[in-house]
């Protein structure tokens, strides 16, 4: 179990070091690769800290450090296809599952599986790679990835699907969603809200990053979806809106549990924390890709002060 | 004829009795699907999902990963068309135990073109893991959900409602991959599917008074499409092949036997009929069918122009030739 026992600060220094170690190395790739998704380690990395550290009750990885080639999409009598979900432990009525929708955010997944020890520290080196199951876009055979969740919104109802059937078992462990905020744009978000609250779907709760970025910049000029609160309430959710860098409220957070009711956590979160230089590129933080060898530059030396913190 | 009154409502609850694991899922169309015998029945096994496919979709997959296999309940339009994304990547890509009980083929309704699915085959044939058939009457209704119950994977059953003629015995179930061989003939192989199929039967029979024979298959799995039995028809039919489907024919039937004969290097002339590349318009089956030219009438026309010779055949000799048309008037569709 990686559930820590032991003092509140033993597991929130841990989760302090391992936010820290996932947004030095997504720009240590970023900086290999001339691109990456930054702004999304930046906002995400406490979040999945917590989520890894202390609120999922999670089994030992069952995947190999090293992840396996690409052999195989799921079909009948396929029987090299594999899950990613192995990494995040095995099935077991009591222990939490965890489904990963914005799959964009891939390289933080790997990252944040590497910092907990479930993923080898040299993992990264295949990120992308032709042949490789650590794709910029996870799929299901991608480490700590249960399904294919690329369509966003398509999570939040496979998770759906998956939460009831442990009801109708009666399964003790929950169901965790991971989401970005720009899905609450999709109408299925909010067909499964629905749907979730009206079968009673209360052993499964959803971490948001609300960053307030997607694609074409930011998410109040692109499409609003504030008051994301109140919608979620009249939708039937038990919410909790906290600050997403504060590992003790998102902690907390995941206790909120209401019978009857999904949860869903707010976490409103910056996504240039931790990497201030971030912040001249706003409104478009979705992909960085350097423009100049200056701003490179500045980049390694935003790493060097990364690692040394 | 006999005439079978609601045939899936009542299969659905015998068959559900010895599969516990059967869940029936449904858009607000459940005595419309014929799911509401089921609900009355399992109430515990049956989930409402209201007006929103796209989720009911992306719900059955995570129900099927845990080992339930839910029986989505909709009209195929809404599967198809609406959540075709959902059903790409939250069943097919993962290769989940999801049956797609998809009502309304084609012109079977008069609810127009937002309910006619007439581009659904296509669609689902064009998923890779999905299985694909077509109901032609009340024994391959009776039949189907236990014929495709051994498929390890996702399967999108074209599904009959209401009243539906017995064309084939009872103790003949539908079996997927197999074709059923109604007549053999050597000058023409006429393949057909769904509804289109008891047209053919009579516009078969009329023309072999006229002389001419036929090979008839019908036709209810479409994917996978490998049956010998389809590739033997064509390759013994001296003026060429005829298929006739309720949908476009472009995707459908006809599609998949244009890709069956020349992946096998055969040459024979494909008349595809069926509707072509068009939408059809909300009017009652008889009209459209006949409209369209997926009528009886429409197949003799068609086999005429491939005999290059008028057979003679007006339309009161097919209807006083066959059994009475099943009555159908009278019966108000709901939506």
């Amino acid at each position: 179990m990686t559930r820590h026992n032991g003092t509140a600060d033993d597991w929130q220094a841990r989760a302090a070091r391992m936010a820290r170690g996932v947004r030095r190395r997504v720009l240590e790739h970023t900086l290999r690769n001339n691109g990456g998704y930054l702004s999304q380690a930046c906002s995400s990395a406490e979040i999945l800290a917590a989520l890894y550290l202390k609120v999922m009750r999670l089994g030992p990885s069952q995947g190999p450090l090293v992840p396996g080639p690409f052999v195989a999409t799921p079909r009948a009598g396929e029987l090299r296809a594999f899950t990613g979900a192995d990494y995040n432990g095995q099935r077991a009525p009591e222990l939490d599952r965890f489904i990963f929708s914005p799959v964009h955010y891939a390289l933080v997944l790997y990252s944040a599986l590497i910092e907990v020890g479930r993923l080898g520290d040299c993992a990264l080196d295949d990120f992308n790679k032709d042949g490789s199951t650590l794709e910029m876009i996870g799929a299901e055979h991608s480490p700590g990835h249960e399904i294919t969740a690329g369509s966003l919104a398509q999570a939040i109802s496979q998770a759906g699907g998956i939460a009831l059937a442990r009801k109708l078992r009666g399964d003790t462990g929950r169901v965790w969603v991971f989401m970005s905020d720009g899905e609450f744009q999709e109408g299925q978000t909010w067909e499964a809200f629905a749907a979730l609250s009206y079968h009673s779907v209360d052993n499964l709760g959803v971490y948001i990053d609300a960053n307030g970025q997607q694609c074409d910049g930011k998410i109040d000029d692109v499409m609003r979806i504030e008051p994301l609160r109140a919608r979620l309430e009249a939708f039937g959710a038990r919410v909790e809106e906290v600050d997403g860098h504060d590992l003790e409220a998102l902690a907390s957070a995941g206790e909120g549990f209401a019978p009857g009711r999904p949860l869903a956590v707010i976490c409103r979160t910056d996504p240039c924390r931790g990497l201030a230089l971030l912040e001249e590129r706003r409104p478009r933080l979705h992909y960085v890709r350097f423009k100049s060898e200056a701003e490179r530059e500045a980049y390694r030396r935003a790493l060097v002060d990364l690692s040394e913190a | 004829m006999e005439m079978v009154q609601r045939p899936h409502a009542r299969n659905l609850v015998r068959f559900a009795a010895n599969h516990p694991e059967l869940l029936v899922l449904s858009a607000d169309l459940t005595s419309s699907c014929e799911a509401d015998d089921f609900r009355e029945t399992y109430p515990a096994r049956f989930f409402s999902f209201g007006m929103a496919e796209q989720n009911m979709v992306g719900f059955a997959g995570g129900l099927a990963r845990e080992g339930f296999v839910p029986y989505v309940h909709t009209f195929a339009v809404f599967i198809c068309r609406r959540a075709l994304d959902q059903v790409a990547m939250s069943i097919a890509y993962p290769n989940l135990r999801v049956r797609l009980i998809g009502f309304l083929p084609g012109v079977t309704t008069p609810g127009g073109v937002t309910h006619q699915a007439i581009d659904d085959v296509a669609l689902m044939r064009a998923l890779p893991n999905m299985t694909v058939t077509d109901c032609g009457d009340a024994t391959d209704v009776e039949s189907v959900l236990d014929a495709v119950h051994p498929v390890d994977g996702p399967v999108y059953v074209r599904m009959l409602r209401g009243e539906v003629p017995r064309l084939f015995p009872r103790d003949e179930p539908l079996q997927i991959g197999k074709a059923r061989t109604l007549r053999r003939g050597t000058d023409l192989a006429v393949i057909t599917s769904g509804i289109c199929t008891e047209e053919a039967v009579r516009a078969i029979a009329a023309a072999e008074r006229r002389g001419l024979s036929a090979t008839h298959l019908h036709v209810s799995t479409l994917k996978p499409f490998d049956d010998p039995q389809v590739i033997d028809a064509v390759q013994t039919a001296r003026l060429g092949v005829i298929t006739l489907e309720n949908h476009s024919t472009i995707g459908g039937l006809g599609s998949a036997t244009a890709e069956l004969m020349a992946g096998a290097g055969v040459g024979r002339k494909l008349v595809r009929l069926g509707l072509r590349d068009c939408y059809a318009h909300g009017a009652s089956r008889t009209y459209l069918m006949r409209e369209y030219g997926l009528d009886a009438l429409g197949l003799l026309r068609a086999i005429e122009e491939l005999a290059g010779e008028s057979l003679g055949v007006r339309e009161e000799d097919l209807a006083a030739a066959e059994p009475p048309e099943p009555v159908r008037g009278g019966v108000v569709e709901d939506l």
